[in-house]
Formats: structure tokens, sequence, C-alpha cells
């Protein structure tokens, strides 16, 4: 076990395009870290860099104290799963899972060992014989997996390792690969575009734009105090609404009427004749169903209902509005880099499963001023953020993150290397 | 498909194969005649005999037949697993890695193999006496590496590029130098393909006649087909028709027999499951 440290990496391909820029980031030992964002954003050649697949143009990568920039992926001692999982087809499902072993001249007696107890982990027991052709993509993931845990790595790197899975068995893999990583207490480094994945495995995440780093921060932190627009749009589904406004003395006159920003938060911005305000779909709901005691803390509106979504648990609701022209340029800009298509400026507003709102009707809505964001539409950066709630938030995880693996070291499960 | 259609297929069939095999079976049925039945236009021998088979395993032709199997084995064999042993690592080295003059290789490659045979083999003759490989075995290899290698390189390098990079890279992940992925990991994904490169450099080699009678005298390494031009008949003018149809029969044994034993490893798909299903 060891932590990984990278210090302005930097990776520009033959055309001097740098599809990683000046990246430095460090990864305590037994974190959980994710590497998200859109296709293209340089993740996987990150961790690419990091496994030593991919050459590091400038920069350090320190894994456990040791600078390994020119040291062999077989030299860094990581365990890595491949997005395709990269089986080896002529071995049977033992042999693949023992292939690291056989390697580096383990004993037999310890082969058959580790490679059980590996198989009692992911239980693979009655599949040891088979090869990999004849098993589905779930059984195929769980012995890339095996493959990576039977030898006493350093560090777990992922890519992408469940975009090959259907949705239902994706997530029972994601749990799968949580329980095991809190198991093992193991480095895990995991690269996905898949914000529920991101949100639901990361002890911290660190989301990418373009070969930069926007943010790194606990799941929590992100999602409540995002630094800019991008990690705004990025993280959260469905996504945070974007809309234009125009402040005035902490008040923001927005299509949707006007909010009222708390005073402590307004003062520091001034008055804009354009800010983007960021509003989370369930910051919005039913007028008629909001408690009454909350309602003083947002504002009311009234507006049509274009179409609206019934899900059982939750319900949402889509209300166009109308955006000078400018503001939508941006925000399709913005949507086409987060791999999306905005197609109509519209909000998407989670309201009550049992409230009555239909589609083509006009409804009152209430919106919580205190979960609203302002952004400056040039620079994209969150006017609004409290970086101490935000460093609290990530604080809070890390705490707890050294709890649950001191519990399950302390409960005998995780294997002794 | 409908009946109709597939009755036609079938018909289509069996008159391609009748085309094909037609020559094998006459042949065949020569090899079985007597020599007076030889000319007289029936396809099946008035009566069956095997003297002609005798005659080239244990009778007067067997001085010459049987030195030349073993010649022609032995020199196809070796220059089979060169081309296969130095056409895997350039395959290799072209499918996975960037070098420069990658392309220059191969269209040398394909030179070589359009290069007419007949063009060089004088030079080659006066070349070979010169520094005494004329009559011996490597005399014989080394040209057929020249048959063997461009064929061996191009089909093996398109097999060798089917083969998932990510495959290789997991191996070094795994501890694996670049040799031991190699080995352990290409090679064996690679086995269909070298089969059949194999066998196509081998049928290369075994049906070569112009090197063979060229750079060759004696039975130190004269190599089948040049042995089977050189049988005579029982007298100046009687041709050896029978013998030769009976020689020709016995060396595309080893062949038929090639192709059925390879034919269970030339199964593509054994890449099935290596990557996501």
């Amino acid at each position: 076990m060891a932590s990984v440290e990278m210090k302005n990496i930097v990776k520009k391909y033959g055309d001097g395009f740098p599809a990683v820029n000046d990246v430095s980031l460090d990864i305590a030992d037994g974190e959980f870290m994710i590497l998200v964002g859109p296709s293209g954003c340089g993740k996987s050649t990150l961790l690419r860099m990091v496994v030593g697949l991919e050459d590091i143009t400038s920069g350090d990568m320190i894994i456990g104290g040791t600078r390994v920039n020119d040291k062999a992926p077989r030299e860094r001692n990581l365990s890595m799963v491949f997005q395709n999982y990269a089986l080896y087809p002529h071995l049977s499902v033992f042999e693949n899972i023992a292939f690291p072993l056989r390697l580096a001249k383990t004993p037999e007696a310890e082969v058959q060992e580790k490679v059980r107890a590996a198989a009692d982990v992911l239980e693979l027991h009655e599949h040891l014989d088979r090869k990999p052709a004849n098993l589905s993509g779930g059984q195929r993931q769980r012995v890339a997996m095996g493959r990576a845990i039977v030898r006493d790595a350093d560090a777990f790197l992922f890519d992408e390792p469940l975009s090959n899975l259907d949705a239902k068995l994706r997530g029972q893999m994601r749990t799968e690969i949580a329980r095991l990583q809190r198991r093992l207490g193991i480095t895990t480094i995991y690269v996905t575009h898949d914000q529920t994945e991101a949100m639901t495995l990361g002890d911290r995440v660190c989301v990418l734009r373009r070969g930069v780093i926007q943010q790194v921060a606990s799941p929590r932190e992100l999602y409540e105090q995002p630094v800019n627009l991008f990690v705004a749009g990025f993280i959260g589904s469905p996504p945070m609404n974007f809309l234009p406004a125009k402040l005035r003395n902490g008040t923001l006159a927005t299509p949707f009427g006007d909010i009222t920003l708390d005073p402590k938060r307004g003062a520091d911005i001034g008055d804009r004749d354009l800010v983007l305000v960021g509003i989370r779909p369930e910051a919005f709901d039913d007028a008629s169903l909001v408690d009454e005691a909350k309602k003083p803390y947002g504002s009311t509106f009234r507006a049509r209902v274009d179409v609206t979504e019934w899900l059982g648990d939750s319900q949402f609701a889509y209300i166009p509005y109308e955006a000078p022209e400018e503001v939508v340029e941006q925000l399709k800009e913005l949507s086409r880099e987060l791999d999306s298509e905005a197609l109509r400026t519209q909000a998407v507003v989670s309201i009550d499963s049992t409230s009555r709102i239909r589609a083509g009707r006009e409804a009152e809505f209430w919106l919580d001023a205190r979960k609203v964001h302002v952004f400056d539409p040039a620079t994209g950066e969150n006017l609004t953020r409290d970086s101490d709630a935000g460093a609290e938030l990530t604080r809070l995880a890390e705490e707890q993150r050294a709890e649950e693996i001191d519990e399950a070291r302390a409960s005998g499960l995780t294997v002794e290397g | 498909m409908s009946a109709k259609e597939r009755n036609w297929w079938i018909v289509a069939g069996v008159v391609i194969v009748l085309y094909a095999l037609f020559p094998i079976a006459w042949i065949v049925s020569l090899s079985f005649k007597a020599p007076a039945d030889i000319a007289n236009g029936q396809f099946l021998p008035t009566v069956f005999t095997w003297a002609n088979y005798s005659q080239i395993l244990t009778g007067d032709a067997a001085a010459l037949f049987l030195p030349a199997l073993r010649n022609s084995f032995g020199i196809c064999l070796i220059a089979t697993f060169l081309a296969c042993i130095l056409s895997m690592f350039a395959a290799y080295a072209i499918a996975r890695l960037d070098f420069k003059g990658k392309k220059l290789i191969l269209s040398t490659a394909l030179a070589v193999a359009i290069f007419p045979v007949i063009s060089i083999v004088t030079p080659l003759f006066n070349l070979w006496r010169l520094i005494g490989l004329y009559d011996t075995w490597p005399g014989l290899i080394i040209p057929y590496l020249s048959l063997t290698l461009p064929l061996s390189i191009w089909t093996m390098s398109a097999f060798f590029r089917e083969i998932p990079w990510e495959m290789e890279q997991a191996a070094q992940v795994d501890g694996a130098t670049s040799w031991q992925a190699f080995r352990k990991v290409i090679v064996p994904l690679a086995a269909p393909g070298v089969f059949t490169t194999a066998i196509l450099a081998f049928f290369l080699a075994w049906n070569d006649f112009v090197y063979g009678i060229s750079l060759t005298s004696t039975s130190a390494a004269r190599p089948v087909p040049a042995a089977l031009g050189l049988f005579s008949g029982a007298s100046q003018f009687e041709d050896p028709t029978g013998a030769t149809a009976a020689a020709a029969v016995v060396v595309t044994i080893p062949v038929i027999i090639l192709v059925l034993i390879f034919q269970r490893r030339i199964v593509s798909g054994l890449t099935n499951g290596a990557v996501k299903g």
C-alpha cells in the first residue's frame, strides 16, 4: 500500500497538444480517488501515466515516496483493471488470476492458496477451470478484478471498469467494488465518466476538463460547493439549471422572478448586469406542497410546465424560459463540453411525486434561495462558493473514510499482504 | 434461402468440386495403370496395379525418389520453421512498434514476393557454385526463405494486428517483461496465425521446382519436384508417366495430412472472451 503523488504532470502528444496539463494531485494511502470528466478530458491518459503505459512529458509521479517516471510498468507494483478486461483467452480463469503470481515465480502452494482466497472474495469458485470466452460479462469483470487483487499491489487502478456492463449489473458491481476497496483498504484510482460511480465510490473526486484539474473534493463538496460552472454542470443528474439573471442589491432578477440572496452571500458580488444562476432541480418544489415554515427561505413564481415525468419516487417538470442570445450560446457550449446536447433553454425541476402539477398548465413553484449559486458568465467562476463549508464537508468525508477503514481492519477482513 | 436456391448452390458446388478434383483423380487413376493402359484414354485402369508405387519406393526409381523425399521434407520443414520464427518477430515489430522504414520493409517484402524466380536463379546458380552452397540443403533453404518470408510477414502481421493491445499492456502491468508478455500472451494468441502461415509457407517451399532443379545436381539436396522431372522410362522411347503419377500422389499425401491436422488449429475466434463480450 502506498500513496500516489503527482506533481505538475504534463502529457504532450507529438502535435504539442497537452492531453494532461499541469496536474498536481495527492492521493493518500488507502484513499479511493475518482478521476472524472467528459470524454477527452485526459483522465484515462493520467491513469495510464500512473501505471506506466504512457510516458510522462514533464512532472513527477511519486508512488510510495519513490519517483517512478522512468520505471517500467512491471516495476511499479500496481494492478490495473482495463475497460475491456484484457483477460488472457488461452488461459483458464485460475491461470488468469494466477498470472501475476506465476510471473513473480511464486511457489505453487502459495499460488493455489492466494488464487483460492481471491476467488472466495469474488465468488468465482465454480468458474476456476473455465475459459474467459465461456463467462458472462459480469464474471469476466470479476476475473479481471481477481487478477488485480491476487498480488499485493501498492494501488489499484480502474479504467472505466463498468462501462461494458448493462445497467443492472453495473449497479451490483459498483457496490462490490466499494466493498472490496474498503475491505482491502488499498489506494485506488478509478477513472469513469459516469457520475453515479464518481459520487458513490469516491472518497474524493477529481474533476478534469481538457487536461486541467477543476476541483478535487469529496462528492458532497462537489455537489454543494462547486468551484465553477463546469463542475456544477457536470456533477448531478439531472444537471443543474442555469438561468440568466441581473443582480441588484443582493436580489437576482431571473426569468422565474426575483430571488433574494442571503446578505452574507450576496454582499461580495456587487451589482452585475448579467450572471448565471445555478439552481439544482431539487431546490425547486411545488409551492402548494411546501412547508409554511420553509417558505420564507425562498421565493415563489408561476410558470407554464412543458412536460412532466413521473418516476414513482420522484417527479420532474420541464419549464421553458427565454434567455438572451449570448447566454444561450454559452449554455450550448457548456452542454456540448459535458457530452450532452441542450436543444432548448429549459429548467428541470424536481417536484414531489404526489404533486398534481400537469403538463401544459401554469403552476406555482417555490425555490430555495439558500441553495442557489451565482456564476460569472465570462469566467464560469462560482461567486457564491463557501470554501469553508466545502472544506468542512470534505473533512467529514475523510473522517468517515478513516473510520471505515479502521473498522474493516479491526474486524480482520483485510487480506493481509 | 428457398429450396430452389439451395439446390442451385448444391449443383454449383458439385460442379466446382468436380472441376477442381478431376485432375487429381486422373493422376491417382494414372498411378494405378499399367504402362500399356496409360494412353488408352479411359478414366479407370483396366487392371489395378501397384507396380508404379513399387517402382518408386523399392524399384529402380527408388534411388532417385526416396532421397528426394527426404530432402524435400528436411529442407521444407527447416525453411518453414525459420520463416515462421523470423517473420513472427518481424510481424510483431510491424504490428506493434512505430519505427522508421516500416512501410519500406512491407513494400520490400512485397517486391521480393512478386519478383520472378526465374530471373534470379541463374546468378544464384553462379554465386552458389562459387561459395560452395551449390547442391546443399542450405543452398535451397536460403532461396526458399525468400519465397516464404514475404508471405509469412504479411499474413502474420495481419494476425498480430488483430490481437488487442490491452492484452500485452495487462501482462506488463501484471509484472511481465516485454519478452515474457510476447512469449506468454502474444505467441499463444497468435498461434492460429502462426499455423496458417506455416502451412502456406510449407506449401510454397514444397511446390518449388525452379530452384530445386537449378541449384542441385545430386541426391544430396535434390527435392521431389525436381526428382520427378528426372524420372526415366524403361526405355528411352517410353515416358515414365506411371511412375511420375505415383510419385505425385505420394508427395500430395503429406500436404493433405498437414491440412487435416492443422485445420483444427486454424480456428479463428481464439481471442473470443479476451475482451468484452
